[in-house]
């Protein structure tokens, strides 16, 4: 439990000063996605690690506001104490995960669909800009449109756009009762269910199919929990290992060569090469997709081509690097995420 | 620890000349049919305010483009005249953010108001901006599907509107708002760059454009197509209606309920004078006298809306609850929701005039916050009735006056900038959905500091460098900030020190 805002906010006017570069970095539980195999321009490592602490929390508003580099793991027992808990699912990979690096990935688990993404949750943050400028935008309210919205700007900058000291994020009440079944089905099955579940209303949380099983995880009122899963059969599981395997990418099927990952419109068709069908269709994973189509975000340097490339079309890929400027002008934080000469 | 900057950011535009204005208008009698555009007085009247009528100007002239090929060219032809532009949905927006600049193009999107798909597959619509918020519901109802974030002006406002102010609902409470509800934009931009951001498949590009332009009032480009995220209709509703002696009864039910761990679908709460005003005013079957009334609407499947109902039931009887309504039947939850939604008119009825505030704070300042409120009414001389999503802790105070009184609209403006204080006092925002606008530069100031402020405008100058896209408005500048002394003061100092810091 530390407050290392003043340090922090030192660390990077100096850096400004002589013009060195910084990366920031938390555990590094995610440096895989973000660092190049040469690191061209020289930068400095500015950690977080030790900026730690939860600084408001408050169970009946839902929010709780959080130093960045705070465990997840610790987040979530203070959240667990009080029968809440984050709703996008980080990946908290091996445990090491700060709660910076998962807003500043924006990398969310098994529940999004029911449960919204990691910008959905943030409602506020405090930042360090590279003019090296201490910054508050949101707040702690649910309902905030003072000025733009820079704080979920932050959800899957990483990091381009500054240094987060503070986040404040919006948290959810664990369900009442949560039960996990698994039905026999095929790919093309399966994701037929899932496709009608999206159109029905029920207490469905997450739904993920993986060799030829569908798991189904419910959570809600014990009523309508144990209704549905009287209507829709299958085993029931006994424990919820498959869904943190699954969040924290435990599973073997994480572990192959050449895993890739397509975000779709949900509805469609599976393929044959999907090899993990989650999100009710909108994210697939597969060992074997035709090389081009797919993208890797779990993927050493993953997040070099994605803030370099922008994601889209050239025009969207100015605009984000004329934001970068807006609140980076020289470059100063995660130069090997942007650089042009890095190779990517 | 701020330096000062170097240049303003984004140095308001160049005061637009004759001969600029009258170029301009040649290049835009060719490039538009005569219908889309207006320039005589008796056209522009109806278009010299939004919902905020107190702020009126008449625009240089209004354009409504009916395709984008036409709005491209408006833009362009603004650029290179250096005319700004105000972009306009529905003009119900409350803050003045679609107020038209006397020297500048009013571009109104009325026109654009085509459902151009409907992806019933992926529970999506693409829909123009003109399309009005209720459009999108009625058009998928038949399909068991409809948009979810509920303005109480959705037969009117546009989709466009909603985007440019992230517009929130009495339902925004389980489903978001309108940032949570969208999943795609396409955008031009005043350099007339097209911009396709996400869409029903997309995770975000690597920043998240489509958050940065929700609640962007405008300023940073024109919405021209919208993906709205489609969501089934619950098979199960219910409304219940608890009233309360007192304010701090329904203020403690609303903590207690979201605190045990419900998230109910909506959760309004309405004072003795909005009580009593929507009852003379539709006859809702409201009991007049009580103190406060909570609306808690709760959906899902039939057996979670059981325990739910019981849930909250039992909060109601805990917090002193005179009275429980409840209603299954739809006509019965329409009459429990009719004296909420028509309680602005009603309340209208009550004085010539009213303003409408819109702060957020957190919920369990709800009580000591309305209680100061009440304060403030006798202070000043005004009435005030307050009905507000409760569940958001986001406060629309309706401060009565008469704009023909002499200095009337003075003290309900001063009144109204006292409860933005409070609200920022109490850890919340001085706007909550109406946006910023013109209406709340001055609480801006209070709000940020000058280098946020200064942030805010370098983010601007990023998509729009000409400061032409709806100048003046969102973002206060930082000498009208110390003109107004009214600057942010780190460390928990207020602007505005004869109020209480709690
Ligand atoms: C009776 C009443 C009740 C209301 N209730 C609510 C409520 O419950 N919740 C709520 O959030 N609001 C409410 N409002 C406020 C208002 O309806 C919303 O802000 C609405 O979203 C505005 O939509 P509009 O189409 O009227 O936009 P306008 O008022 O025309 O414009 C609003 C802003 O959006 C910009 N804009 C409009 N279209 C575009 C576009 N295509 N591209 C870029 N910028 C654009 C304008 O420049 C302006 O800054 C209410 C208003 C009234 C009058």
């Amino acid at each position: 439990m530390a407050d290392l805002g003043e340090e922090l906010l030192q660390a990077v006017a100096t850096a400004r000063d002589q013009g060195q570069p910084l990366s920031i970095a938390g555990t590094g539980s995610k440096s895989f996605l973000t660092r190049p195999e040469t690191a061209v321009r020289d930068s400095r490592l500015l950690s977080t690690v030790e900026h730690t602490g939860v600084v408001d929390y408050r169970p009946d508003e839902l929010v709780v506001t959080v130093r960045t580099g705070t465990l997840l793991r610790e987040l979530a027992q203070t959240l667990a104490r009080e029968g809440q808990m984050l709703g996008f699912e980080p990946p908290e990979f091996r445990g090491l995960g700060t709660v910076g690096g998962a807003v500043a990935s924006g990398l969310a688990g098994p529940g999004r669909p029911a449960r919204g993404s990691v910008r959905d949750a943030v409602l506020g943050v405090q930042m360090i800009n590279g003019l090296g400028e201490r910054l508050v935008f949101g707040g702690q309210v649910m309902k905030n449109v003072a000025g733009f919205d820079v704080s979920r700007l932050q959800a899957g900058a990483y990091g381009m756009l500054g240094l987060l000291l503070e986040v404040s994020l919006k948290v959810l009440p664990r369900p009442q009762a949560e039960l996990t079944l698994r039905l026999e089905k095929s790919a093309t099955d399966a994701h037929a269910e899932m496709r009608r579940w999206a159109r029905l209303p029920h207490p469905i949380s997450a739904a993920a199919w993986l060799e030829e099983g569908l798991w189904v995880r419910l959570s809600g009122a014990e009523a309508a929990v144990n209704q549905t899963a009287a209507a829709l059969g299958g085993e029931h599981q006994t424990d919820n290992d498959f869904w943190s395997g699954l969040k924290d990418h435990g599973l073997p099927l994480f572990r192959r060569d050449g895993l890739c990952c397509r975000h779709l419109p949900p509805a469609s068709a599976p393929s044959a090469e999907d090899e993990l069908i989650e999100w009710l269709g909108a994210r697939r994973w597969s060992t074997s997709a035709p090389g081009a189509v797919g993208y890797q975000p779990f993927a050493a340097g993953f997040a070099r081509h994605r803030c370099r490339d922008g994601g889209g079309d050239g025009k969207i890929a100015d605009y984000q690097a004329r934001l970068k400027a807006a609140f980076d002008p020289d470059s100063l934080f995660n130069p090997e995420l942007t650089d042009a000469d890095v190779p990517a | 620890m701020s330096e000062a900057p170097e240049q303003n950011p984004q140095p308001p535009p160049a005061a637009v000349t004759d001969a600029a204005k009258k170029q301009a208008l040649a290049r835009l009698r060719r490039a538009l049919p005569r219908e889309s555009l207006l320039t005589r007085p008796e056209q522009l009247k109806p278009y010299e305010s939004d919902g905020l009528t107190a702020l009126r100007e008449m625009p240089w002239v209004v354009v409504l483009p009916e395709t984008e090929d036409a709005l491209r060219a408006v833009l362009e032809i603004c650029r290179e005249h250096g005319i700004p532009v105000v972009p306009r949905g529905a003009g119900t927006g409350l803050s003045g953010g679609a107020r038209p600049s006397g020297d500048g193009v009013l571009l109104g999107l009325s026109k654009m108001n085509r459902i151009l798909e409907v992806d019933l597959d992926n529970c999506a619509a693409r829909v123009q901006p003109g399309v009005r918020n209720l459009a999108i519901s009625e058009a998928v109802a038949e399909h068991g599907l409809y948009y979810a974030p509920d303005p109480s002006s959705q037969i009117a406002c546009s989709i466009g509107g909603n985007v440019a102010e992230n517009s929130g609902g009495v339902h925004c409470l389980k489903y978001g708002l309108t940032v949570n509800n969208v999943l795609g934009l396409k955008v031009l931009t005043l350099a007339g760059d097209e911009l396709l951001i996400g869409g029903p498949g997309g995770d975000p590009e690597s920043l998240d454009l489509l958050a940065l332009f929700c609640g962007s009032e405008g300023l940073l480009g024109v919405v021209t197509e919208v993906w709205v995220r489609l969501l089934p209709v619950p098979p199960e509703r219910r409304v219940l209606l608890a009233a309360f002696p007192t304010v701090e009864g329904a203020a403690g039910s609303v903590a207690a309920i979201i605190g045990r761990g419900l998230i109910p679908a909506g959760l309004e709460m309405m004072d003795t004078p909005a009580i009593q005003a929507a009852e003379a005013f539709v006859h809702a079957g409201y009991p007049a006298n009580a103190g406060a009334i909570l609306l808690c609407e709760l959906d899902g499947v039939p057996a979670e809306v059981d325990a739910d109902a019981e849930m909250v039931s039992r909060v109601f009887a805990e917090f002193g609850a005179d009275e429980v309504q409840v209603a299954t039947s739809t006509e019965e939850q329409a009459r429990l929701w009719l004296g909420r939604k028509a309680a602005f008119p009603a309340v209208g009825r009550l004085a010539p005039d009213y303003y409408c505030m819109d702060g957020t704070i957190p919920r369990a300042s709800l009580a000591e916050v309305l209680t100061r409120i009440g304060g403030l009414s006798e202070r000043y001389g005004l009435a005030v009735a307050n009905v507000f999503h409760a569940g958001d802790g986001n406060l629309h105070p309706l401060i009565l006056y008469d704009a023909n009184a002499p200095g009337e609209l003075e003290r309900a403006e001063r009144f109204g900038a006292d409860i933005l204080a409070l609200c920022v006092a109490a850890g919340g925002t001085v706007t909550g959905e109406h946006g910023v606008g013109v209406e709340k530069l001055d609480p801006m100031c209070g709000q940020f500091s000058a280098a946020e402020l200064e942030q805010f405008a370098r983010l601007k100058a990023a998509f729009d460098p000409d400061g032409l896209m709806n100048p003046g408005k969102a973002i206060p500048t930082l000498s009208r900030c110390s003109e107004i002394g009214g600057m942010h003061v780190h460390g928990g100092r207020l602007p505005f020190p004869n109020l209480e810091r709690f």
